[in-house]
């Protein structure tokens, strides 16, 4: 994208006396404005990661120990009645609890704890075990690509080789409308509608649960991946597929056996953009998993995500104890693992894709 | 050769049924949204807020909710965007570390999940530069340091960023060289070009960016659920510390947490569908824009 400003940089430095003589005060501050903003995005990006790894610090400094979050939940009664009222009462007993109990210490326990097998974060004696909902956002994910992968990349294909033209003309802008569902609407219809059409036709013991969950987010994700399926499909030089033709191959050997394995690494960058889309979608997985912490292997059994639960318990928990770190840890783990499907995306795919067609 | 002609067929109807069930399944949800939504709503629905513990009443709060929010986030998201994007195709040169780590940082922004936003607006909005706030002005109650319009609306803002950046990139690309290159000619400086001929020239592309981040921004839920929502406010949110309420966690809110879901399902299906309008109406401008921008570079 950058070429011709590149030679016009080029021609500005060559005459950087002449270029410079030009510059005026007012100018030269608009100009260094506009690289401040500029940062503003870079900063975007490392604060992003500073403060959610700030306020998840808590947990490591193996201050607050399990026996003091079990005062802290007796202590504030309003837990869980009024959904966004995280406000003044929760602070006094942010505030009060550490000084009530500061026996029971056991450290090294907290970690052992988030390695547990159950998410419990209310009771008695909270357990923070990560395992479910870990296994609960990687299922619901799983199931989603299960459907979105082949659908998207089949029906691009279709798109881009054998569809006529007038169906061309409206398969994108139709598909694309999808991708403008707000993830509530979504969710929402997955919610009322689907979950009853499923459980009726299959007899599912659970009306929300992870196959309900995974086709919604599916719904939620094939945009993504038939549009970056569709733009590696058109990369492809029109001169392989003309070549295949030449020699007699027809138009569906030439589709599946020349066109979508020159295509792969684009392919492939769409199933993670897509696999990273859905595992940090929340609104959609919080409405229609049914959040139960389960671990299992059935698609008929609700699970939680760790999106979700972020989403459900956010607004109700107490500020800076365990249960908040927690929750800003699962948030750590969300924007990691997103960060690198989008890194590998970016670069290992692109490039590849880049190498092989000679830069576009 | 038979079996050749088979598979060929089945290739071609396998694709085609894909890219059918696709359509089948946006064309069944926008049937069954608008034919139980479209009843529901009149006038009234959309003027009155809700009343009988949210069983009745309209959603008059929650669209000036996600009015205000929405306008707040462009206010800050869309500026600081165009500027990026300005200095990204304008000063960048393309192979400084600078820019691409900021191009490297403006992809990453976009793939980062919305809910993480939301977290990042808890920590540092509220928790940091609210109670900071606070602070330093020395009072006894917490006025910023709680979820707020503004915290939520600067939340949306970081969100809603990378579309702007990108679509005003795209726009300021499809103004012909030959422009600027004849205002540098003619001996005005390069601020004076991004003013008087780069700028007025891609406006359109500046203007779809601030369309889609308002529709993206209208729909997402996740960012605002703990920044600056409120389930139910009796009042419009009076200035930028007050909370407010937001037709998408309305929606939210009605189907997941009411007392009675089934009462409320009108309800539901129309506030669902004053969304969808909403963002289709938005995205929709959006696209003819981006065709016009398109179709004027082309000639």
């Amino acid at each position: 994208m950058g070429r011709g400003s590149k030679s016009h940089q080029a021609r500005v430095n060559q005459n950087s006396t002449l270029y410079r003589r030009q510059v005026r005060p007012i100018e030269l501050i608009g100009e260094t404005i506009i690289r401040i903003v500029a940062f503003v995005s870079l900063a975007a990006i490392l604060l992003i990661f500073l403060f959610v790894f700030r306020e998840s610090l808590s947990l490591f400094s193996a201050k607050t120990s399990m026996a003091e979050d079990a005062s802290i939940y007796e202590a504030s009664e309003s837990y869980g009645d009024v959904p966004s009222d995280s406000g003044v009462p929760v602070e006094e007993a942010a505030v009060a609890a550490p000084v009530a109990t500061a026996t029971n210490e056991k450290p090294g326990s907290l970690l052992g704890n988030l390695f547990g097998l159950e998410w419990q974060p209310v009771s008695d004696r909270p357990k923070y075990g990560l395992w479910p909902l870990v296994i609960g956002s990687f299922k619901v994910t799983l199931i989603a690509l299960l459907i979105a992968g082949p659908l998207g990349v089949l029906a691009a294909l279709y798109a881009t080789t054998f569809a006529p033209r007038w169906v061309k003309v409206w398969l994108k802008p139709a598909i694309e409308l999808l991708a403008g569902f707000p993830s509530v609407v979504v969710g929402f219809f997955a919610l009322t509608v689907l979950a009853s059409i499923l459980q009726t036709s299959f007899g599912w013991q659970f009306r929300l649960n992870s196959m309900t969950g995974g086709i919604a987010l599916a719904l939620a994700v094939v945009p993504i991946i038939f549009t970056v399926t569709e733009d590696a499909l058109n990369t492809v030089p029109r001169a392989l597929s003309e070549a295949s033709l030449a020699l007699g191959a027809s138009k569906w050997q030439t589709a599946l056996f020349i066109i979508l394995p020159a295509a792969t690494p684009g392919v492939l960058a769409a199933l993670i953009l897509g696999f990273g889309r859905a595992f940090g979608e929340t609104m959609i997985v919080l409405m229609a998993t049914g959040n139960a912490a389960l671990i299992s292997i059935n698609p008929a059994e609700p699970i939680r995500t760790m999106s979700a639960t972020i989403g459900a318990e956010m607004a109700e928990v107490v500020f800076g104890d365990t249960h908040y770190g927690v929750l800003f840890f699962i948030g750590i783990i969300l924007f990691m693992v997103t960060f690198a499907l989008n890194a590998i995306a970016e670069f290992y795919v692109r490039q590849r894709l880049a190498r092989r067609f000679g830069s576009r | 050769m038979i079996r050749s002609k088979f598979m060929g067929k089945a290739v071609i109807w396998g694709t085609a049924l894909s890219a059918g069930l696709i359509l089948f399944s946006i064309a069944f949800m926008l049937t069954i949204i608008f034919r139980e939504g479209m009843g529901h709503i009149t006038w009234e629905f959309l003027t009155t807020p809700p009343s009988n513990g949210m069983s009745g009443g309209g959603i008059f709060p929650a669209i000036v909710g996600t009015f205000i929010m929405v306008v707040l986030m462009s206010v800050v998201g869309v500026p600081v965007g165009t500027i990026t994007a300005i200095y990204l195709t304008q000063y960048a040169r393309q192979n400084s570390l600078f820019a691409k780590w900021i191009r490297f940082a403006v992809n990453t922004l976009a793939g980062v999940p919305a809910i993480v936003f939301g977290l990042f607006g808890l920590g540092f909005f509220v928790q940091f530069v609210g109670r900071g706030m606070d602070q330093l002005g020395g009072g006894e109650a917490t006025v910023w340091g709680q979820p707020n319009l503004l915290w939520a609306s600067l939340t949306m803002a970081l969100l809603t960023l990378p579309v702007v950046i990108v679509s005003v990139e795209e726009a300021i690309h499809a103004v012909p060289r030959e422009l600027s290159e004849a205002s540098l000619a003619l001996g005005a400086t390069r601020w004076q070009t991004i003013w008087k001929v780069v700028i007025p020239n891609s406006s359109s592309g500046i203007m779809t960016g601030a369309i889609l981040a308002v529709s993206r921004g209208a729909g997402e839920v996740a960012p605002i659920l703990f920044t600056g929502v409120a389930y139910f406010l009796p009042h419009l949110p009076q200035s930028f510390s007050d909370q407010f309420m937001h037709l998408g966690y309305h929606l939210y809110v009605l189907t997941t947490q009411s007392a009675d879901v089934e009462a409320t399902t009108g309800i539901q299906y129309a506030t669902t569908l004053v969304l969808l309008i909403m963002t289709f109406a938005l995205n929709f401008s959006a696209t003819l824009l981006r065709q016009y921008i398109r179709n004027r570079t082309r000639n």
